[in-house]
């Protein structure tokens, strides 16, 4: 397997079966984001075109309309189980993090709602290494304990493939098949297959949307890309990472680390 | 439009002695850096007080800026003019070692970094012996802080010669030992000023030398079932192909068990046409011609070339627990998609890698690489690392934690399991030849040479199985290749039960000679008694010549009908101009050669006298 995106898909597939095989009560975070899509479209390789577990969307009713009516639609046309309950309020959330983390950190609380509420013993979320410095040092099979903070002190050994999957009750196993890819990987890959993605991805009136967040904290960066060549063409020239339009990445040095250990994805 | 692969490599050494740097100038100097990082990286440092630190480009984690050490292994991309790399950054210190093989493991290629100033450290000959025992076979040494050290070429060489020796020591030849600053980029894209006296590579040419690992398209067929899926009213078996090459037709046999099927079809979703073949490194979901009970952890192989399959077995270990390994402690080996319970049965050895001096028996220590015997609940199929590593591999887990990985070495037979036995796999020694040349003869020296070592051997004879199994076969071609066809897979059923088979048949046609090979497998072993057919006839043991001459045997080999000699058997024993001692001895040493559990040949020094 020389060719790139094959070798991607087929660690992909090889990372989702051993999942579903082994962790007893699976769901998938679907933020409703190019990543997550093109998650949701290799489980249907996978799976032989069915997701035999739930979609999650953590709602903090601030998504773009664009992206509720991309959820709703494809939620059906994908056969979803979808899950979309409303992340806690703001008030919730702890009061010490920068402003733009807090509302980031709203989706941590929704998440731990999630696995608390429906007893989840393993999340497959689309998280990849190249976005941010701390992803870059994650595992694929990642342990959460009760609390759903990440110990990266003492991570589990993982290579050659043979992951641990099982844990003690009451912790939960993140699992990340999208650890190798890039940001380009995943345009390729979405114009390979034509993955659906949210229009917002696509230049209107020289912007787009880059990386897709909440409203108040996703900026749209300067772009005329409007279609797939274009992004791909984009992406190949461009230094600027993909996430500086997150604002919450940028509030202090560590706002992230802290967001992650607390459990954010 | 295809996309190449980026080539995964990985930067290893001991700590302080520059890695992180490294990898930051790396970046730098191919222009693979983002936007308003050095900025950032600035005002990180300055925060802390410190000049410019490359490191945090890649120690993200606050305490890893904050105590200046690598925890965790990181991955960074970056492109040079000829391809896409991703480095993996591994941890150099003591504590993370097990952070560093997570790492290392995916790597194709390495970068040892050394410090000139302090050479050889123990943790840069830990990395490197677990570099060997992980199969990264293409390596680049960078000697860093040349200039603590003036530039200086003599220094160098000392340092630069030292490392070369331990590498050719545990069997590593690096493509280039490079003289480096990291700090200021010498020698990393850019050739060194300060360094005239080096004419190698560069590290960035050095690194654009390196290929990718191929995978085993060739190697047997190992296809590790992770799953079976109900599809309407058909079930497929799912897994990754770790080795060799299937396609609709195929016979597929599974271990445990032992059963057959062909494939019948190659699942997909949303594929124009329908796959027809895969080969390794792929992800397949198969169905079968007939319904057999498969689940998670059996093995599917092509049927000619099996895995070994027993329940003891040797192995390497890299342990990486706090508690350090004893003998009897129970652990679950997981290995492809099966895993189960062993019992460290012994400790033969732990190495020293320091001095690659054998310490003895005893306990493994955290870190420590050792031999070890492990005796498992069930036979298991695996394959010895050298030959198969995908399916030479495992990991021992301690309840929810992962403690230590193995590589196999061989298998211990568990029949043979009686302490100070031989420990040796089953096989078959195939004995061709004209009647009369000495087959019988060579293979009852062959058995009681080895029962006499501790072997558990057997033979099969040409004539004690007529008078048998094959009692209903007569000397027509047909009958005669049905004959050798039934030995043949008896052969191959002792020999996956763990005995060394010794068989005595003319066996005259190459066709069935090369179907005995495929119904055993890679354990076949083949040896040509020849002798001219005049000796032959002249000892004629059975009279049988002289009753063929008399056309009293129809279709006799040598007279009536042809023997077809083997074109490259494994062994040709020359009966009319060897001693029977001799020809013994020559057989005995190739069932040594082919069967015997030997430890892994690495190079130990001898300890001083």
């Amino acid at each position: 397997v020389s060719d790139n995106l094959d070798w991607l898909e087929a660690q992909s597939i090889y990372v989702l079966r051993e999942a579903y095989a082994r962790v007893k009560r699976l769901g998938l975070l679907w933020s409703i984001g190019k990543d997550s899509s093109v998650l949701i479209w290799l489980c249907k390789k996978a799976f032989l075109g069915r997701v035999p577990f739930p979609a999650i969307h953590l709602d903090t009713g601030l998504e773009f309309p664009e992206t509720y009516a991309f959820r709703d639609q494809y939620a059906r046309e994908w056969q979803l189980d979808l899950i979309a309950d409303a992340c806690p309020p703001i008030e919730a959330v702890d009061p010490s993090l920068p402003p733009a983390s807090r509302l980031a950190a709203r989706k941590t609380l929704g998440l731990q709602q999630a696995v608390d509420r429906y007893n989840f013993g393993g999340l497959v979320a689309g998280i990849r290494r190249d976005e941010q410095a701390t992803r870059a040092k994650e595992r694929v099979f990642s342990p959460r304990a009760g609390d759903g903070q990440w110990n990266f002190r003492d991570q589990p050994p993982e290579f050659w493939g043979l992951f641990q999957a099982e844990y003690p009750a009451g912790t939960h196993v993140r699992i990340h098949p999208l650890l190798n890819w890039t940001e380009v990987d995943i345009w390729r890959y979405i114009a390979r297959e034509s993955i659906p993605v949210v229009p917002l991805y696509f230049s209107q009136d020289g912007k787009r949307y880059r990386s897709l967040g909440e409203i108040g904290i996703t900026d749209p960066i300067a772009s005329d890309a409007a279609d797939l060549d274009s992004i791909i063409a984009e992406l190949e020239a461009t230094r600027t990472p993909e996430r500086a339009g997150r604002v919450m990445d940028h509030d202090s040095e560590d706002a992230f680390e802290r967001l992650r250990v607390g459990g954010y994805l | 439009m295809s996309d190449r692969r980026p080539l995964p490599i990985v930067i290893v050494g001991h700590v302080d002695h520059g890695k992180s740097t490294l990898v930051g100038r790396l970046l730098h100097d191919t222009n693979s850096l983002d936007e308003g990082k050095v900025k950032e990286l600035r005002a990180i440092s300055a925060r802390r007080g410190l000049d410019f630190e490359w490191s945090f480009l890649l120690d993200s984690l606050q305490v890893e800026r904050d105590q200046g050490i690598t925890v965790d292994a990181s991955r960074i991309w970056f492109r040079t003019a000829k391809r896409r790399y991703v480095i993996i950054d591994a941890p150099g210190h003591k504590e993370f070692l097990k952070n560093m093989m997570s790492g290392a493991a995916s790597a194709h290629a390495a970068v040892l970094v050394v410090d000139v100033a302090s050479g050889l450290s123990e943790q840069t000959r830990r990395h490197a012996y677990l570099l060997r025992l992980l199969g990264v076979q293409q390596l680049v040494v960078a000697v860093n802080k040349m200039d603590l050290a003036d530039h200086d070429q003599a220094q160098f060489d000392v340092t630069a010669r030292a490392v070369a020796r331990y590498l050719t020591d545990i069997g590593i030849a690096p493509a280039a030992v490079i003289p480096i600053v990291a700090m200021a980029g010498d020698n990393i894209a850019a050739r060194s000023k300060e360094m005239p006296w080096y004419r190698g590579p560069t590290l960035v040419e050095a690194l654009d030398g390196f290929d990718h690992a191929i995978d085993p398209v060739d190697a047997p067929l190992r296809l590790p079932i992770q799953d079976v899926y109900r599809h309407g009213d058909r079930r497929v078996l799912v897994g990754r192909i770790e080795s060799g090459r299937l396609r609709v037709g195929d016979a597929l046999r599974f271990l445990p068990g032992g059963m057959t099927a062909r494939i019948a079809s190659v699942e997909s979703w949303n594929r124009a046409t329908p796959s027809i073949a895969a080969v390794a490194g792929e992800p397949v979901a198969l169905t079968l011609d007939h319904e057999l009970f498969i689940e998670r952890g059996h093995l599917a192989h092509d049927p000619g070339r099996p895995p070994l399959f027993a329940a003891r077995l040797r192995a390497r270990v890299v342990w990486f627990d706090s508690e350090s390994l004893a003998v009897g402690r129970a652990l679950r080996l997981r290995t492809g998609t099966t895993d189960q319970m062993v019992r460290v049965e012994s400790i033969d050895q732990v190495i020293d890698v320091q001095e690659l001096l054998p310490t003895g028996a005893g306990r493994v220590e955290r870190n420590g690489v050792a031999d070890i015997v492990l005796a498992a609940e069930r036979p298991l199929p695996f394959d010895p690392h050298g030959a198969y590593p995908r399916t030479g591999r495992g990991v021992l887990v301690d309840g929810f934690r992962v403690v230590g990985g193995v590589v196999f070495e061989c298998a211990l037979d568990g029949l043979t399991a009686a302490p100070g036995s031989v420990a040796h796999r089953g096989g078959v020694v195939w004995l061709t030849g004209l009647s009369g040349s000495g087959k019988s003869t060579l293979a009852n020296g062959l058995v009681a040479r080895l029962k006499a070592g501790g072997w558990l051997a057997t033979v099969l004879d040409g004539d004690e199985m007529r008078l048998r199994l094959n009692s209903d076969l007569g000397f027509s071609p047909k009958d005669r290749s049905e004959n050798i066809r039934r030995v043949a897979e008896v052969a191959r059923l002792m020999a996956d039960a763990g005995i060394v088979v010794i068989t005595a048949l003319i066996s005259p046609a190459v066709a069935d000679r090369d179907r005995a090979r495929r119904i055993v497998g890679e354990a076949f072993q083949e040896v040509y008694v020849k002798a001219d057919l005049a000796v032959c006839e002249a000892r004629d043991p059975k009279g049988l010549y002289a009753r063929a001459r008399a056309g009293r045997i129809a279709e006799f080999t040598g007279v009536s009908a042809t023997y077809e000699p083997p074109d490259r058997p494994d062994l040709l024993i020359e009966s009319a101009r060897e001693s029977i001692e001799a020809s013994t001895e020559a057989l005995y040493q190739l069932a040594c050669r082919a069967f015997a559990a030997l430890p892994e040949e690495h190079r130990l020094r001898r300890p001083a006298e």
